[in-house]
């Protein structure tokens, strides 16, 4: 049933889009939502409940509820009555066993008995296992709405923005509208953002209300942007806010912020008051006017304000019959007037005890109403009314979600039925009819009151007076009947009916909180918007207190849902390379992450072992290069520079003299070893100091932290990325430094071993250091980073008669561990001492302090049982030994294995490891465990396997 | 079993009972006062009830029932531990767990998912191995998985992160997930009936200690004496302890997660990964739990970020890149104790009759069973049980540390 001509705000009937749904076919216009083409088409059910499976369609039309969820593609769970159609769409169903029209699994609808609120707390487990092995896996089945398919591929743009403003608005209703006008006109840049896509609010569809004039205002002023279809999705602490606005999340900061977000209008609880057809009046309002759609032939309202009755005259309008049943007994007001004019038929004090259900439950087809007595329930004096649309006119609540975040609490009125919210943040103002201002004038009123209050509050000018509270409120006290047979929902999302309310409480689970996490009311995709004010009267009632006591429970962000691709916007991984890296590129290197910076761990693609062998040797008997920018770089200087290393580092640093280098090692305020180098003293107040690849950066802060409170005269700058790197090594390696410097001397005397020298090196001015940690005699040349790659080319073309070769980090692990040297982070972990490492010589006691100093003094006093031992095989076992396999010593776990390999330049499987202190003799045996449970003796030695007098590298 | 079902379903009358009894007027003395009704709280009620045979119990709590982190964690209960002394306590609290439903009579949907870490450096590496071996020696079942088993493990899995391959993963095939809140209600309801008094709204204002003893508790509802008074109050437990004049060697920093709309399960296992700080399982009902590592700043204040959830959704779509269009349905805090070494203070403290259970960092929902079974016996015999010694709040003294740093980052 296609309707003729459609005539709505929001839609544009010459332009017809063909979509799917389940399948079908159906033709909607310009401008239409899914829920809104489907129920031109007459296609009213648009999902299946998530545990009795039964139909459900439009309640809202807001975007608010679990009722008109669908997927589309990959996107589960889409709001059917916001989702705009286009061309070719194709929509599918959620949560259906079989299809939409035909569920399966609708027979749970008659199991609800069986099910009582928090049954699966009592029952699946007896006998013991059996509710893994069977009961489980048969419910973890039935999870979930939608159906993700793990193979499609990631795709859309998704990107951030940032924004500044003196006001931010939301809600562009009559308040929102006043409020920006007038903030704007108090000077001042102002943001009014609203999720529909027009401006107006409840005026867009409500009866009698003409905001024309206001929105004009507002579109002249030059100092107001409007954001549609944009929603402030959350309030973070200091007026940071969320608004996404397609797949743009902006990030807002707002000086101010006014909050018109208006009212949530509320379902009244009767049975079966879920069956497609029965709706909100302000859903059947917006079908009307925003998009053409009749939304029924004879519809019962069912009212508890006066709204109703515009409701009623809306649907007269639009040529629907309408009956009224009118919950209260006296009730009056200006549209039931007019309502009373136009004749139609209302039954005063009467409610809806029962929605009657067509085929398959999938629309309403009457509804019994009922007498109600003094105390508001309803009598046995009922009859039937047939129909094929119940529209709910029975209440409202604030949205109050975002100032809920900024700090409010909800109380609520008993005199006006209604929730109203108190102390959110000073900087956050409330608005219109979310502030308790329903009429329109009064409404429009607040916004001007609230605006001119945000902009004074700039300007630390004096608030003007705003306009008081409305006396009484929409909302209806009571609209809750219950119904032997239930299925008198208080949750649609989770099929919650009155007595698991009820039925919780009754338990013991009184608190607000534990009826919540009970029944899991309000956990659903609409997080309880139409359900936390049921719950809260309902619970009042059963625990005999009031409403205020029980309150509402805390509402999180996101105020509606929001995708993750949203969030993570256009994905940054950070990586550094070094100026060289192109070269390594072409050499063909296997890449390693160190931290963010990607180093070459061997070069070329063949068998891996070979090649670091190849490495090795090369490097042990002829010269290698490695590239070594990533090697932190801390620029200290100032009159206290030498003081300042003093206090941070364990070694003693005021003597060192200028053109020398000083290993330095680093414990944290426990004494635990967590960072060492070399300072190379410049000058008398400068050192240029070097920390590890992924340690810098934490080393760099922890200085700033210290220096914060010791105030030394001191200047730290980490110049990591500022140098590039090489360190040039092997026997051949002086003769290579010699063809590229004319101003550095390089012989064994002028440049021995732990001399810093400046120069330059091809041409390239340089700061030299000559250091030994693979063993061999080495060169560290630092320059600016810019020269990187030339000095690597340099080096490369200087050394190629002797045959040169880049080195990798494996080799280089390989090579320090022949000389014994440890890798902070990986031969020590978050208790290592420089005692359990040998490294008392690089302590400096005397010092009066250094980090760490006192705990080493306690922790010297009771030294705990294991050392790091330099231990060897002959070979490798053929269950292989690796690094973190155990040492187990009398059934105990004594150390592991920090550090092996098989080493080309000793012929052995040697290795670093902690053990029992009384194993840490040279010629003990430790029982190394491989990860297969076999156990290896291993025996313990000097860690110092490869030239053990540092001849080679004192050269 | 489905007996039970039928029963509810025909009986007229629903409920049975209140098996949460309303909060009772304060006696003026007690023989333990637990100060919090969170897991641990119950928990330790429930076991000096029942196996010590003391009830004369209050638990005073200042909001309700599990209200605290109970509430707020993720749910993960496991053993991989890096030192013995932890793995061994880890590994009898998942004993304990995994007949806790049979032993409470109200059902945990205690389940066995296993959990993947995953490594995307050597480091991590190396580090994974030390948790594997350490717990595979003690009797725990862990395996160090390549890429390809990964893949056959998680098939939805993005192994190659652009800029963080996946190289290694740590699979524990024995970590669980259970319902929160039901242990903690399970354990409350098991301790009442044995006549444990549950004080919900009921908040500690004041310690009164003289002769180093805690002779009285002041609370909002009025003042009560007791024997032994014992803190289980995660996220507060210096607050608390400053009470009693006490100083611990904790700081306290907000803990994020979050939660998409729930869809079909494709998701068993719990997955984790270091460096992107990222941990993600799907609950029973759906949803995807995704959580990270603590703000890097203290706070006692449970409010959420933006940035915070910003950069779990990118870390998330990282591992899974097609859920790019699943929604979030809610973001939460909860607060973490830390000590220095990342493990418990359980036991003693410096006054005779006051006993500590904090520090709990990120692992107060997985020790929920051992951490009450060992504190009631070292409170009901007044010896503290060899399984417990090695988290004493005295090891700070001397630095006999149970150092479990690395063995947290984002795999609570």
């Amino acid at each position: 049933m296609t309707q003729i001509t459609r005539t709505g705000a929001l839609i544009d009937s010459t332009k017809p889009i063909t979509f799917f749904f389940e399948g079908k076919r159906y033709s909607g216009v310009q401008g239409d939502t899914i829920a809104s083409a489907l129920a031109a088409n007459g296609q009213w059910v648009l999902s299946r409940s998530f545990k009795y499976h039964r139909p459900r369609g439009v309640l809202t039309m807001a975007g608010q509820d679990a009722n008109t969820l669908v997927q589309i593609g990959n996107e589960v769970s889409v709001f059917a009555d916001r989702h705009p159609i286009s061309e070719g769409l194709e929509i599918k169903a959620q949560n259906v066993n079989g299809s939409l029209e035909k569920d399966r699994d609708f027979f749970m609808n008659r199991m609800g008995r069986f099910m009582p609120v928090g049954f699966y707390y009592r029952t699946f487990y007896k006998p013991k296992g059996i509710w893994e092995k069977i009961w489980e896996p048969l419910i973890r089945a039935k999870a979930g709405l939608g159906t993700l398919d793990i193979n499609a591929p990631e795709d859309g743009y998704h990107d951030k923005a940032y924004g500044w403003y003196d006001v931010v608005v939301v809600g562009a209703g009559p308040s929102g509208l006043a409020a920006a006008l007038e903030a704007a006109k108090l000077g001042g840049s102002v943001l009014l953002v609203d999720e529909n896509p027009q401006l107006g609010g409840a005026a867009t569809y409500a009866r009698g209300m003409n905001l024309q004039d206001l929105i004009d205002h507002v579109e002249a002023m030059e100092n107001i942007e409007t954001w549609t279809d944009a929603v402030c999705n959350g309030w973070f602490a200091d007026n940071w806010l969320a608004v996404i606005q397609g797949n743009r999340l902006h990030k807002i900061r707002a000086r101010q912020l006014v909050l018109a977000t208006g009212l949530i209008e509320q379902p009244a609880q009767f049975r079966n008051n879920d069956l497609p057809g029965i709706m909100q009046g302000s859903a059947a309002q917006r079908l009307i006017k925003s998009y053409g759609v009749t939304p029924g032939q004879t519809a019962v309202v069912l009212a508890g304000n006066d709204d109703a009755y515009g409701v009623a005259l809306d649907l007269v309008d639009a040529g629907v019959s309408v009956t009224v049943c009118e919950l209260r007994k006296e009730a009056e007001g200006p549209l039931r007037a007019q309502v009373q004019t136009v004749g139609l038929t209302i039954h005063d004090g009467c409610c809806i005890y029962e929605a009657l259900p067509g085929p398959g439950h999938k629309h309403v087809r009457g509804v019994s109403i009922a007498e109600l007595d003094d105390a508001g329930a309803a009598t046995g004096k009922q009859r039937m009314l047939p129909c094929d649309l119940v529209c709910m006119s029975v209440g409202y609540t604030p949205t109050y979600q975002l100032a809920v975040q900024a700090g409010g609490k909800v109380g609520y009125d008993d005199k006006t039925a209604m929730f109203s919210i108190t102390g959110h943040n000073a900087d956050v103002g409330l608005a219109g009819s979310m502030d308790g201002r329903y009429a329109l004038e009064r409404c429009v009123a607040h916004g001007t009151a609230m605006g001119a209050r945000a902009a004074a509050r700039l300007s630390e000018a004096d608030a003007p007076e705003a306009p008081d509270k409305c006396a009484t409120s929409p909302n209806y006290p009571w609209p809750i009947f219950p119904h032997p047979k239930g299925k008198d929902f208080v949750d649609f999302d989770e099929d919650l009916q009155i007595k698991d309310i009820k039925n919780a409480v009754a338990e013991g689970y009184r608190e607000l909180e534990l009826v919540k996490r009970f029944s899991t009311v309000g956990m659903g995709p609409s997080q309880g918007r139409h359900a936390a004010l049921p719950t809260a009267r309902l619970v009042a009632k059963h625990s005999d207190r009031t409403v205020a006591e029980v309150g509402v429970t805390t509402a999180r962000p996101p105020f509606t849902t929001e995708k993750i691709a949203t969030l993570a916007g256009r994905k940054f991984t950070p990586m550094r390379r070094t100026p060289m890296h192109s070269r390594h590129e072409s050499a063909g290197a296997e890449w390693l992450l160190a931290g963010n910076w990607q180093r070459p761990a061997y070069y070329g693609r063949g068998n891996a072992k070979k090649t670091i062998a190849l490495e090795v040797s090369n490097a042990r008997t002829n010269v290698g290069m490695i590239d070594v920018s990533t090697l932190g770089g801390l620029d200290v200087r100032g009159p206290d520079a030498a003081e300042f290393l003093n206090r941070m580092y364990t070694f003693a640093y005021a003597k060192l003299p200028i053109g020398k280098t000083r290993y330095l090692l680093m414990t944290n305020e426990a004494g635990t070893v967590i960072d060492d180098g070399v300072a190379c003293r410049i000058a008398e107040d400068y050192f240029y100091i070097t920390a590890t690849t992924t340690g810098v950066d934490n080393i760099y802060r922890n200085m700033l932290w210290w220096n914060a409170q010791w105030r030394l005269d001191v200047d730290i700058a980490n110049v990591t990325a500022a140098y590039a790197g090489v360190n040039l090594a092997g026997p051949n390696a002086r003769t290579v430094l010699n063809k590229l410097t004319d101003d550095i001397a390089t012989g064994a005397e002028d440049f021995p071993y732990l001399a810093y020298r400046e120069g330059h090196v091809a041409g390239i001015p340089a700061r030299a250091f000559r250091v030994g940690f693979i063993g061999e005699l080495g060169y560290e040349i630092h320059v600016p980073a810019r020269y990187g790659g030339a000095l690597w080319d340099a080096i490369a073309e200087a050394g190629a008669e002797f045959g040169i070769r880049p080195f990798g980090l494996e080799a280089q692990r390989v090579m320090r561990l022949e000389k014994g040297h440890v890798i902070v982070g990986q031969d020590t972990d978050g208790m290592t001492t420089p005692e359990e490492l040998d490294m008392i010589w690089a302590v400096a006691n005397k010092k009066p302090f250094f980090v760490g100093k006192r705990s080493l003094e306690l922790r010297n006093k009771t030294l705990r049982d294991r050392k790091l031992v330099g231990f060897s095989l002959d070979e490798m076992p053929t269950a292989g030994l690796e690094e973190s396999n155990l040492v187990i010593k009398n059934g105990e776990i004594a150390g592991f294995v920090t550090s092996i390999c098989q080493s080309p330049s000793v012929g052995k499987v040697i290795g670093l490891a902690y053990a029992a202190r009384s194993d840490s003799e040279t010629g003990a045996k430790i029982t190394l465990r491989a990860s297969d449970g076999s156990l290896h003796q291993a025996t313990v030695c000097s860690p110092h396997f490869y030239d053990p007098d540092n001849k080679r590298q004192e050269m | 079993m489905v007996l039970a079902l039928l029963k509810y379903g025909l009986s007229r009358r629903y409920p049975v009972r209140e098996e949460i009894p309303r909060t009772p007027d304060l006696k003026n003395h007690y023989d333990v006062v637990i100060i919090g009704g969170g897991g641990h709280g119950v928990s330790l009620a429930y076991h000096l009830a029942t196996k010590h045979g003391i009830t004369n119990i209050a638990i005073l709590e200042k909001g309700y029932l599990g209200g605290g982190n109970t509430a707020r964690n993720t749910t993960v209960i496991r053993s991989n531990y890096i030192t013995s002394q932890s793995i061994k306590f880890y590994a009898a609290s998942m004993r304990l767990y995994e007949s806790l439903a049979n032993e409470l009579d109200y059902n945990l949907m205690y389940s066995r998912r296993g959990q993947l870490t995953l490594s995307h450096s050597d480091g991590v590496s190396r580090a994974l191995r030390l948790r594997a071996d350490s717990g595979t020696f003690l009797g725990e079942r862990n395996e160090i998985l390549d890429r390809q088993q990964i893949k056959e493990l998680v098939p939805s899995l993005n192994l190659d992160i652009e800029g963080r391959p996946i190289l290694k993963g740590l699979w524990h095939p024995d970590a669980a997930t259970a319902r929160h809140d039901a242990v903690a209600w399970g354990y409350a309801i098991r301790a009442c009936d044995r006549g444990v008094e549950l004080h919900q709204k009921t908040q500690v204002t004041g310690l009164t200690v003289d002769r180093n003893k805690v002779t009285e508790v002041q609370t909002n509802r009025g003042n009560v004496s007791a024997g032994a008074v014992v803190q289980c109050v995660a996220g507060h437990s210096s607050v608390v302890a400053a009470m009693a004049g006490l100083r611990l060697p904790i700081r306290s920093f907000p803990l994020q997660a979050m939660v998409t709309h729930p869809v079909k399960p494709f998701l068993n296992p719990m997955v984790s990964s270091t460096a992107l700080h990222c941990y993600i399982s799907q609950s029973a009902r759906g949803e995807l739990v995704i959580g990270g590592g603590s703000d890097p700043y203290e706070l006692y204040n449970t409010r959420s970020t933006l940035d915070m959830k910003e950069s779990l959704a990118a870390s998330a779509l990282e591992m899974f890149p097609f859920i790019g269009d699943l929604k979030i349905l809610r973001q939460w805090a909860g607060i973490t104790d830390m000590t220095p070494d990342y493990s418990p203070v359980m036991g003693r403290s410096p006054l005779d009759n006051y006993w500590l259970d904090a520090g709990w960092g990120t692992w107060g929902f997985k020790s929920t069973p051992a951490s009450g079974f060992y504190l009631a016996q070292a409170m009901a015999e007044d010896r503290v049980p060899e399984m417990i010694q090695p988290f004493r709040l005295d090891r700070f003294d001397t630095f006999d540390l149970v150092n479990e740093m690395g063995a947290t980052a984002a795999s609570h």
